[in-house]
Order: C-alpha cells, then sequence, then structure tokens
C-alpha cells in the first residue's frame, strides 16, 4: 500500500470548515461534483504535484524532474504549492499540512470555484468518460449532471499497463518511446472530441466512378481506327494506376496528428498502446489550457468574495488580504492569469449589471454618458454564470477585453530587442495587446500542424504542413520532433513551413535537410 | 518515508548525470555553474529537460504585460522566472529555473552534497568569540530595538479587527500587547585566519578548458573554505620554468609558454609562508594544479624535498589537482603519490574534465583538515 491514501484524511476541524464552506458556496449558486478534501505533506504534495495532481502515474524521468523542480523550489524558499484540485468525479483536492488555518479556508474556497467551473464550462465535457461519440450539448445539465470522470482510475491503469510493458521490453524502449510520443503530444485538435469523426466512408468517393478515356471524335465507321480499343484499355489502365497514386490521403487535412498516426502507422501493439496512452492523456489536460485564465479567474473570483463575505471575521481578514494580494500579483514579464480572469469577470459583471452593452452602448460615443451609463439591470451575476460554462479563454477574451479595461489595467505587448538582448515594452496599443493576448491563447499556444499527405511523393512519406501565423517555429526543436515522427512513420516524414518570410520544405530521413521551396 | 516518485526521480538524476539514455543529456539546460554572481549571490541551476516539441522560436514571440514603462523600455528581467502559487499544469516551463543562493547557503549545499566535513582547526586558533546577531522578532524587549513596522502591523490589525479603525482618520495606536522587538542569538564564531595558496602551471601544455577547470574548482574551494574560516587570504602564483605571484585575475588569464619546472612555484610558495604567514597563527592550504608535466626528475626530486622540509609542516594539509591535458604526459601525480602515500596530509586528485570537478572537490575537502 503507497503512503499515499493512508492518513490523509483531514482532521475534525478543517471538516467542519469544510461543510461550512461547501453550505456557503451552495448558497452562492456554485454547482460542483462533490470534493474530497486531503491532507498531504510538502513531500507528498510535491508528489503529487509532479504527478500533475494524481496518485498514480506512468513510470517516466518527467516526473521526478517536476518533483525535483517542486521540491528546490520550496527548500529554497522560492514558491510552495497552496492546492491542488484535479478535474475528477469526485473531485480531489490537497490541502498543505502545516498551511494556517485562513489559508486552508482560502484554498477551500477557491478549490469549490474550480470544481463548478470543471463541472460547468463546456471544454470540460470533453473529459467525460462515458461521453459516446462527440459532445454533443456542451452545456452542462444542472446538479441532475453527474457524469463518469474516474480519471485517477484511468491514469493508475494506464500506469499498471506501461509497467506491464515495461516488463517485456524493457524500461530503455518504452521510455524512450514516450519521450517520442510526448514530443508530438502538441499536435492534437482542441476541438476533436465535439466532432462527428469522419467515418470510413461506406460508399466509393467519386474518384473511384468508371474513368472515361476521352475519344477523338470520328465518324462512327472511323472509330474504331481513330479510337482503337486496346489503345482505350491501355489508356485507362493508366489513369487508374494514377488515379490511386493522387488519391490523397487524409483526405482534408487533419489536426489530431496523433490519432493519425494511431490508425495509420505501422506500428507494434504496444507501441500503439503506448500512443494511444499519451493521447488521451493529452486530452484530459487539454481542456485546462484553453481555460487557464477562465478558470483561475472564476476561482478566484469566488474565493475573494466567500471569504470577504461569509468565511473570514474581523480578525481574518487581514491576513486573508495579505495572503490574496500574494496569489494576485502581476508580474511584468507574465500576465496572472489570476487576476486577469477576476478582473474580467468583474468587469463582466459591471457592465452586465449597468447595461453597458449591446448597440445602443456601442453606438454612443458621448463619454460622460458611458461613464454615467446605469440601466439597472443587475443582470451581471447571470452573464458570469452563463460566461463560466460557454467561454474558453480566446472567446473570453475576444469578447470581454475592452478598450477601457485595457487602458484601465494598464495592458502592454513586449518583444525582444536584439540590439539591447533584452524584452522591450513594445506598445500600449488596444488592438497589438488583444492580437498579442489572443495569439498567445490560440491553439493553447502551439503551432498549427496538420497531415497533409500519408504518401507523399507516391513513397510513402508522411507530409505535414505548418500553418504559418507569423512566427517561425523554433528549428532545433523541430528537428527533435520530426526524429520522433520518424521514429513512429518508419519511414522519411515531411514538413511544410515559412522561415524568414520564404516557405521551406524540412525533410527528415534520417538527416534533416531543409529546401526553399520556389513558387 | 519512500515516495513513489523516488523511483522517477532517481531515473531523472542517472539521466542528468549522463549514466543512462546519453542522448537526453543535450536538452539539458546548461547554465555555468557559477551563474551571475551579485555582490554575495550565486544562482545554480536546477537541471531541466525539455521535451522537444513544434513550438514556436522563443524571441520572435514576446507577449503582454501589465505596468508602467514607454515603448523602448525594458521589461522585467528576461530570465528569470518565479514559479506563483497555483496549479501544477502540465506545461512544462521554457525557463532555467534558477536559485539564488548567499555564498554561505551555497557552500553548505555544496557541504551536503558532497558530505564535507567541517575542518578541524589546528594550533592554538581555537579561541573563540562571542558576537550578536539580530536575527529573530519577540514581544518583549528594550524600546530602543522597537521594530516598528511589526509593531504597526499588529496595531493595524488589531484595530482593523475589534473595529476602532477609522479609514477617514487611521490613526493607529500601538498597545503594549502589539509592541514587537527585534531579538537576537549570539554566536560563537572562531577566529581562524587561513589562508590558500593557489598555484597553477601555465605552460604551454595548459589550454583553456584547463584553466576553466581550475577557475571553477578553485571557486567552489575559496567558497567552502570562507565558510569555514572568517578571514580567508588567498594567494596566487603562475609558473612555468620560473614562478611568479600575481592577483587573481592574472591567474586565470594567463597564457605562457615553455617549459615546466615546478619547484619554482613551490620555493616562491615557501618564501610566501616564510615572509607573511607563521604557521602557528595561520590555517594554510597550499593547492597546486598542473598537467602534471614537469621538466626533469631532478627538479620533481627536488619539489619533493621542498614539500617534506618546509611546506608541509607548516600546512594543514597539500592539495595537488592534476588536469589532463591532450599534451601532458601526467607524471607528477605518479611521482608525488610514490613519496607520499603514507602522508595524510598530501592529497592528490586528477581531474579528466568538467564534469571531475565535483569528485575532485570531493578528495580534496572530504578530509576535514
Amino acid at each position: 500500500m503507497p503512503q499515499f491514501a493512508t492518513n490523509t484524511a483531514l482532521p475534525r476541524y478543517l471538516r467542519n470548515e469544510q461543510e461550512r464552506i461547501r453550505g456557503i458556496a451552495e448558497d452562492f449558486g456554485l454547482d460542483f461534483f462533490s470534493t474530497i478534501f486531503e491532507m498531504l505533506s510538502y513531500d507528498q504534495m510535491n508528489e503529487i504535484a509532479a504527478y500533475g495532481g494524481f496518485p498514480n502515474r506512468y513510470p517516466h524521468w518527467r516526473w521526478g524532474m517536476d518533483y525535483e523542480r517542486l521540491s528546490k523550489s520550496n527548500e529554497y524558499g522560492l514558491s510552495k504549492i497552496y492546492e491542488l484540485v484535479i478535474n475528477n468525479n469526485p473531485s480531489i483536492a490537497y490541502l498543505l499540512e502545516g498551511n494556517s488555518l485562513i489559508d486552508q479556508k482560502l484554498v477551500m474556497c477557491h478549490v469549490y470555484g474550480h470544481v463548478d467551473f470543471f463541472k460547468n464550462n463546456f471544454a470540460f465535457r470533453a473529459t467525460d468518460l462515458d461521453r459516446a461519440g462527440p459532445a454533443v450539448q456542451p452545456v452542462g445539465a444542472g446538479p441532475s449532471y453527474n457524469p463518469n470522470r474516474r480519471w485517477i482510475d484511468k491514469l493508475a491503469n494506464h500506469a499498471s499497463f506501461i509497467r506491464r510493458i515495461i516488463d517485456k521490453q524493457g524500461i530503455d524502449a518504452v521510455e524512450s518511446l514516450i519521450d517520442q510520443c510526448l514530443s508530438l503530444d502538441n499536435l492534437i485538435d482542441p476541438w476533436s472530441p465535439f466532432m462527428a469523426r469522419d467515418k470510413a466512408p461506406d460508399e466509393e468517393p467519386e474518384d473511384k466512378r468508371e474513368i472515361v478515356v476521352p475519344r477523338i471524335p470520328a465518324k462512327e465507321y472511323m472509330d474504331e481506327f481513330i479510337n482503337p480499343e486496346e489503345y482505350i484499355l491501355e489508356q485507362k489502365k493508366r489513369l487508374e494506376k494514377l488515379r490511386d497514386v493522387e488519391a490523397k490521403h487524409p483526405v482534408k487535412p487533419q489536426q489530431d496528428v496523433l490519432l493519425f498516426l494511431l490508425e495509420n502507422a505501422p506500428l507494434e501493439r504496444w507501441e500503439r498502446a503506448i500512443l494511444e496512452i499519451v493521447r488521451s492523456e493529452a486530452y484530459y489536460f487539454l481542456p485546462q489550457m484553453q481555460t487557464k485564465i477562465m478558470n483561475e479567474g472564476w476561482a478566484s473570483y469566488w474565493h475573494s468574495r466567500m471569504m470577504t463575505e461569509k468565511v473570514c471575521d474581523a480578525s481574518e481578514i487581514l491576513d486573508y488580504a495579505d495572503n490574496n494580494a500574494g496569489v494576485m500579483a502581476t508580474s511584468e514579464q507574465q500576465l496572472n492569469p489570476y487576476k486577469l480572469g477576476v478582473e474580467l469577470y468583474r468587469s463582466i459583471e459591471e457592465r452586465w449589471n449597468r447595461g453597458q452593452f449591446g448597440r445602443e452602448w456601442e453606438l454612443c460615443d458621448n463619454l460622460d454618458q458611458k461613464k454615467d451609463w446605469d440601466r439597472k439591470l443587475g443582470a451581471g451575476r447571470d452573464k458570469i454564470f452563463e460566461v463560466r460554462s460557454l467561454y474558453n479563454d480566446v472567446t473570453f477574451i475576444d469578447e470581454f477585453l475592452t478598450e477601457e479595461f485595457a487602458v484601465e489595467r494598464k495592458l502592454f505587448t513586449f518583444s525582444w530587442s536584439n540590439r539591447n538582448e533584452r524584452f522591450e515594452v513594445q506598445s500600449r496599443g488596444f488592438r497589438e495587446v488583444k492580437e498579442q493576448l489572443l495569439f498567445q491563447l490560440t491553439n493553447h499556444g502551439n503551432p498549427f500542424i496538420f497531415v497533409e499527405n500519408a504518401n507523399h511523393e507516391n513513397r510513402g512519406e508522411l507530409l505535414l504542413s505548418h500553418e504559418h501565423r507569423g512566427v517561425d517555429l523554433r528549428t532545433d526543436y523541430c528537428e527533435q520532433a520530426m526524429i520522433a515522427l520518424n521514429r513512429l512513420w518508419k519511414r522519411p516524414v515531411c514538413l511544410m513551413t515559412t522561415t524568414d518570410g520564404k516557405p521551406v520544405m524540412m525533410r527528415y530521413d534520417g538527416e534533416l535537410k531543409v529546401e526553399e521551396v520556389s513558387g | 518515508m519512500s515516495l513513489k516518485v523516488d523511483q522517477d526521480h532517481s531515473r531523472f538524476k542517472n539521466i542528468v548525470r549522463g549514466k543512462i539514455r546519453q542522448n537526453l543529456r543535450r536538452y539539458i539546460s546548461q547554465g555555468e555553474m557559477l551563474g551571475r554572481k551579485g555582490k554575495d549571490l550565486v544562482s545554480i541551476p536546477i537541471p531541466q529537460i525539455d521535451i522537444p516539441r513544434f513550438t514556436f522560436g522563443k524571441n520572435n514571440a514576446g507577449g503582454v504585460g501589465q505596468g508602467d514603462g514607454e515603448p523602448g523600455d525594458a521589461v522585467g528581467s528576461s530570465e528569470q522566472e518565479q514559479e506563483g502559487a497555483g496549479e501544477a499544469g502540465e506545461q512544462e516551463g521554457n525557463h532555467i529555473l534558477e536559485v539564488d543562493v548567499t555564498l554561505d547557503e551555497l557552500a553548505e549545499i555544496l557541504g551536503e552534497e558532497l558530505e564535507l566535513p567541517d575542518i578541524e582547526n589546528k594550533g592554538n586558533s581555537r579561541i573563540k568569540s562571542s558576537k550578536d546577531r539580530y536575527t529573530g522578532i519577540r514581544r518583549i524587549g528594550p524600546e530602543s530595538l522597537r521594530h516598528f513596522r511589526r509593531t504597526y502591523r499588529e496595531a493595524l490589525k488589531r484595530q482593523v479587527a475589534t473595529g476602532t479603525y477609522d479609514p477617514r482618520k487611521p490613526i493607529i495606536i500601538p498597545q503594549k500587547e502589539d509592541k514587537r522587538f527585534r531579538s537576537w542569538k549570539e554566536n560563537n564564531e572562531p577566529i581562524a585566519n587561513a589562508v590558500i595558496i593557489y598555484m597553477m602551471d601555465v605552460s604551454g601544455s595548459m589550454g583553456d578548458e584547463q584553466k576553466e577547470i581550475v577557475r571553477i574548482e578553485s571557486f567552489w574551494i575559496d567558497t567552502w573554505l570562507r565558510k569555514q574560516y572568517e578571514g580567508l587570504e588567498s594567494r596566487f602564483i603562475i609558473h612555468d620554468a620560473v614562478a611568479r605571484e600575481v592577483d587573481r585575475d592574472t591567474f586565470f588569464h594567463t597564457r605562457e609558454s615553455g617549459g615546466t619546472m615546478i619547484s619554482s612555484a613551490y620555493r616562491l610558495c615557501e618564501q610566501l609562508i616564510d615572509d607573511h604567514y607563521p604557521a602557528d597563527e595561520w590555517n594554510i592550504y597550499p593547492f597546486h594544479f598542473s598537467d602534471g608535466d614537469n621538466w626533469s626528475m631532478d627538479d620533481t626530486l627536488s619539489c619533493i624535498e621542498i614539500l617534506k622540509k618546509s611546506i608541509l609542516p607548516r600546512s594543514n594539509m597539500f592539495a595537488y589537482g592534476q588536469v589532463e591535458s591532450p599534451y601532458g604526459s601526467g607524471q607528477f601525480i605518479k611521482d608525488l603519490r610514490e613519496h607520499f602515500r603514507e602522508d595524510e596530509r598530501v592529497v592528490t586528485s586528477e581531474i579528466q574534465d568538467k564534469d571531475g570537478i565535483v569528485g575532485s572537490i570531493k578528495d580534496f575537502l572530504g578530509k576535514g583538515r
């Protein structure tokens, strides 16, 4: 029996607090899965955090690396993990032993915010294990909605499955295959869970139609001589062959590269199993990356309301504020998702309370009038609940980050200056700020890469394309990722991309060649 | 208590040390061990292995920040990233995590990692002096030691809690129980003087890489001994066929050509001790680095003579580090070992490459002399 799960139950006084806070959260209208809190020591917390919040993961060195990083930065006082909660039904949250009571309460409030988000945000529908087919109805069905999200069990199963493979294949082989798969685990399609998969087409596609060899027009009695039968047959065979060659697979470019490899790469059974595991875990963590700002913002919004309105008494409020200020601090380098999120929710709430939206509001250009605009609608609360269900970070920022907000919060863009070798403030323009933010969030910060053709140049080579949106790929990493692809595809792989404004074709067949493509 | 992650952890450490899966080692974010050295701060990078993915080139990207500043102003510092409190996500950090530690802490870490024993003082320098340091806070104490900010904060807290705080008239009146005072701890510190005499062979066969090794090694030795001794001095001697005393900077950046007479350095060292460092007041540490290619057997013999006669009796230990170079024969270390096999005071160590540094520091300092 591992140390985990023994002696981790909450002491009584915290159980009482939990009951109280759960009640408060319900009164505020939050709707969450039942949530189990566990108390962990530093070591255990670092271990669990290194495992991404789960007690059991397959053996891999990178957990060890994360563990080292977490425990070192903890030892040197750089950071500590206050809370950890995983998207599971029931949800599991961890409290750190030795935190002050006020911290524990704060964490509990925060956690209930997260769990409400897990349950209700549409993106997390993709993690329902009992979902058959695409998640067509993206919004939660209220309190009765009780999906199977036993990911703890699933990941533990993955772990024991991979351990069995290791027993047969040896740790080095398995680990390096996992490394290769991880190199590619960002090549997935965030919308895949919502797509009705193209079934393998039953009816013959159009290109299987009878091929008609064009005939030279001739009078009927001459036809036999001008278009001799043998020639026509010969031509037909040639065209058929050509057609089979040209038939492109996949028919449309496919963003879920991992799925494509699963279905088409010549993998052994154990290799396929590992790839499948890596892919399914990548999809599990995807919604959290797509909603980082919203999720943290939502949890922070609620912890601050619950703490200040209900939970804290006067003697605790300062400690709470002190603590909260630490969590909300922004650095210049990185926007703090907690802060940006919570401020956006507040801004939405206020705008909808005062009716600052819609056509009339947008057409108004009288600043004074806008400043005092208050239609006393009181629709703010409903609006933010709706937003937390239906948006992800991209749409959230796109729709609700207004110019007023950007100016007030002093947002700016920065970029690398080659001349001064440092990051410099670039612009305070609203358009630039928004574009940059959206760019960073789109496809959760990953380049768009598609499978174009599985039979490139009729040599069975895999052709991928990178949809260039202004920023080049990092070349050395590109090469490594292509090596990984090559390992799985077992034939040369090619990538079309753009470097320094020029289209290039990279090809890896044991070594990387980069060629400029003309035209 | 054993954790499940221990297995993964040791696997990771083995990868970092290059014991397994050598090809992964390339992605370890390298940082010079000595990092940026602020006043007394050193940053040590925690090794990270990046999993290479299709990703955007780094410096092209930029981002969005929040705060003051005109276009063209620098943003934060570009290297450091502090971990915020929060969820551990699945994404790997792109940054090298650096930890700033003081030299003192660094020495402690070094001591722990290498299990170095504290050094036993020799001679009559075991007198301790006590010294007060203000390190803590307590509730009682003289007014002169009152900690204003902490007191103010306590008073503010109390007034807010009891509802007597009026934001329109924010007057804070501390009461007796609000007061906080600085408190001190008495530290006994040995007064001990120590001198390290670094000697380095700068003859033609010592290349840049060899010197880099000496530089790193001497940094660590410095750091460790500085923690052990209050007043630590360092002297630097370079030699080829002749020896001379130089400053730190010259020591590391001189390149001479020509032959090697190690005895010249030892003679100069002997003289230095004669002139400045009486053995009953000083802990003396001569360190000599060379590629081990001495001019002649005669010279080697006179080296041994000097060591035996005058250097060793007065030193805590004598350390000889032999850096492997493509040219040197490396004979000298064998001669030393032969002559001083029984003598604990002579420590020799062969340093093959940068990875050998840690091992040789352990050789040198592991005896606690």
